[in-house]
């Protein structure tokens, strides 16, 4: 793996998908930016990490990149007294609130950026207390601080009024603030503030053994616990250098994709509500109530949260997940099928409905490049990434996957993007059923094993979730299990942003149904 | 129309019969539903609160309001303003930055506020304890009536909690 132009010297980690770490200097800081991005590249994810020791080692300010033939990790160490970074924000627009959320934590700033107000910060701490450094001890609490006013972009001119939402939601989700200026019933603007839901979830990483990351990275956003448990734990086993047995990461994948379906299902039930269409979602939660009861059943666990585990899973390996078990599942996907088909076609040819998702919260393609969209939102937007096809691990590579693809970009487009990959999953689903290999599904983990640096990467029902880790030896002399630093990557970051675009021009009571095509994680990026 | 109309009838009545409350009460649906009445006079009306969960509390939430547990037909209904809430239901281990939002949505009910912990964060903190950033469980906030602790807690769990929460009101109510 290279950049055009850069001479960098890159190794590679030991992990299922390829991807290299290397060191930069400021200067190619930006420089391996600009190259990524003229090269058709993303940025995935941007974090610090603090790498004093004493008198030695620096803050270092890193960054993932997706490349077509895999993924390079960027480390930029501050040397001196620099606490100073070059600002890409104007090469990938979406890495000025991660550089903003870097500042709240660390204390290391993104130089010359237009926009540092604080992000996570709300006043809930200290400015000058920094929660991922070092010497701050993880108990610090500071009670009975009032939060500050956010300063928001105001739009002026005749007839402009604002509307304020949240953090208090009207329904049951997330908490997050929307500042809307509008004009009539128009939006002219909007703008977000998230950070509601920080919970200090990087800093309890550092409190936990590596063997049991897994299930603070399981609980970063519920609805993808598997997938989140699963990249944390590809990432804890690159750095281990642990391979897993077949059985294992198919019954992994298996998860995955049954998570996938759960989302989408109760989702496009969502959907149908939104609309004004409440057999939707009586129907579709009917189906995912189902679905979590078999998941419970034959896994253990409705959202199957822990059963990922360091080493393989941690499923039965015999009855209730037995040949009769697995039938079982396969007859599920066959009913689902039937039932998906079904609705479907009255989605399809319900007028009410397609009148209100046809053209509703665009995102054109060009926009959608240019504004970092991913995972399945941009599947219904002319891009075609999605990490089981273009890095295919077992049992993908087995048995091959075919993404979903659309480029109207609106409510319609993403509705049947979730539709085609439900099927495809249940397809899916079926054949890792009935291929399901023999033989052990964990290996234990040595009692030492090496410290170093490790990453994961896992296609999630939302998009791609990304896990930096970092491991060193333990207080009481264990080798290799003490987690150094562990940055989990939501890819909510990049499309709340697009959300932001997606509504100009819309009328604010469609604002439900275009942010519910989306369901945009709060708890993942807020951390 | 056709066929939206037949694939409910294919699908049928699929709310299931209701659970009992804990502790050792023995209620069937109209009992429950008398009980609600008689304690609050009215439905049971819930504003949810999600003080920084992960969502996994929420996900069983919203299982609750699906057609198997039949929430509406006991009288029990999730409003929009805490202003038309009877009971609180609140998630997570309470972040600091929504420990406000929680207070004043809390301020704004009509007494006799009930309020309802989920799951294990809800309770103490859960797996993110406290911090500089998360109080450690809902109690540390507002008053709590009940509990409901598990991660996240089965839609049946919390139907039992909310049935539950209400009997236990009943004595703590002026009536
Ligand atoms: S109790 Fe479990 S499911 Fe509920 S918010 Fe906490 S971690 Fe998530």
């Amino acid at each position: 793996m290279h950049l055009p132009g850069l001479k960098l010297d890159l190794k590679g980690l030991p992990a299922p998908i390829p991807l290299s770490r290397g060191m930069v200097d400021a200067a190619d800081w930006s420089a391996a930016a600009l190259a990524v991005a003229e090269c058709g590249g993303r940025l995935v994810a941007l974090w610090g990490s603090d790498r004093r020791q004493g008198e030695t080692g620096n803050f270092v300010i890193s960054a993932a990149y997706a490349m077509q033939d895999g993924m390079i990790w960027l480390d930029l160490p501050l040397t001196g007294a620099q606490s100073g970074y070059p600002d890409i924000s104007g090469i990938f627009s979406f890495a000025g609130r991660m550089q903003r959320a870097t500042a709240d934590l660390l204390g290391i700033h993104a130089e010359n950026a237009a926009d540092t107000r604080p992000w996570l910060n709300h006043g809930a701490w200290p400015v000058e207390h920094f929660p991922l450094r070092r010497e701050v001890n993880g108990a610090a609490c500071f009670d009975g601080r009032s939060l500050k006013d956010y300063p928001f972009v105001r739009v002026e001119g005749d007839g402009v009024h604002e509307i304020a939402v949240g953090p208090v939601h009207a329904g049951i989700i997330e908490p997050g603030h929307f500042r809307f200026s509008v004009v009539g019933e128009k939006v002219l603007r909007l703008e977000e503030r998230l950070g509601y839901k920080h919970k200090g979830i990087e800093k309890r990483f550092e409190q936990l053994p590596a063997s049991e990351g897994h299930r603070l990275a399981g609980r970063v956003s519920g609805d993808s616990t598997v997938a989140y448990a699963w990249a944390y734990c590809m990432a804890l086993e690159s750095a281990w250098n642990l391979q897993i047995p077949a059985r294992a990461s198919w019954l992994r994948a298996l998860m995955l994709e049954r998570e996938r379906v759960a989302n989408h299902l109760g989702d496009l039930g969502a959907l149908g509500n939104d609309a004004a269409f409440s057999f939707g979602l009586a129907q579709f939660m009917c189906l995912k109530e189902d679905w979590l009861r078999l998941n419970k059943e034959l896994f253990g666990h409705r959202f199957m949260m822990d059963k990922i585990i360091p080493g393989g899973v941690d499923v039965p390996l015999d009855a209730p997940l037995d040949a009769p078990g697995l039938a079982r599942l396969v007859a599920q996907c066959e009913l689902v099928e039937r039932e998906v088909h079904q609705l479907r076609s009255i989605y399809d040819n319900h007028a009410g409905l397609q009148d209100r998702f046809i053209t509703t919260g665009r995102v054109v393609p060009e926009l959608a490049k240019q504004l970092g969209l991913t995972g399945f939102a941009a599947r219904a937007s002319g891009i075609s990434h999605d990490l089981r096809v273009d890095f295919p691990i077992s049992p993908y590579r087995e048995l091959g996957v075919k993404a979903a693809f659309h480029r109207s970009g609106d409510v319609a487009a993403r509705a049947k993007v979730r539709f085609e990959e439900i099927l495809e999953s249940l397809r899916l689903i079926r054949r890792m059923a009935s291929g399901l290999p023999d033989g052990e599904q964990r290996v234990n983990p040595d009692k030492e094993m090496p410290a170093g640096f490790g990453a994961g990467r896992i296609e999630g029902w939302r998009g791609e979730i990304f896990v930096a880790l970092e491991i060193g030896a333990s207080d009481q002399g264990e080798q290799g299990n003490r987690i150094l630093r562990c940055h989990c990557h939501d890819p909510s970051w990049q499309n709340w942003p697009v959300l932001e675009y997606a509504v100009i021009g819309n009328i604010v009571p469609d604002f439900p149904l275009i942010n519910k095509s989306f369901n945009l994680s709060y708890s993942g990026p807020d951390l | 129309m056709w066929k939206i109309l037949r694939q409910i009838a294919r699908n049928g009545i699929r709310t299931e019969p209701a659970p009992q409350a804990d502790p050792d009460f023995q209620s069937e649906t109209q009992r429950i539903h008398q009980d609600i009445l008689d304690i609050l006079g009215q439905a049971l009306t819930i504003r949810e609160v999600d003080a920084g969960s992960c969502n996994g509390c929420e996900l069983e939430i919203h299982a609750v309001n699906n057609p198997y547990y039949n929430l509406e037909g006991f009288g029990i209904k999730f409003v929009a303003s805490p202003r038309h809430a009877d009971m609180l239901l609140v998630t997570g281990p309470v972040s600091r930055n929504m420990a406000m939002a929680l207070k004043r949505t809390y301020d704004a009910m009509p007494a006799p506020k009930l309020v309802v912990a989920i799951g294990d964060c809800g309770r103490d903190g859960g797996i993110f304890g406290e911090s500089y950033a998360c109080l450690g469980g809902v109690a540390k906030v507002i008053p709590v009536d009940l509990t409901i602790p598990g991660c996240p807690p089965e839609p049946i769990e919390i139907l039992k909690g909310i049935l539950t929460a209400v009997r236990y009101g009943q004595k703590k109510s002026p009536r």
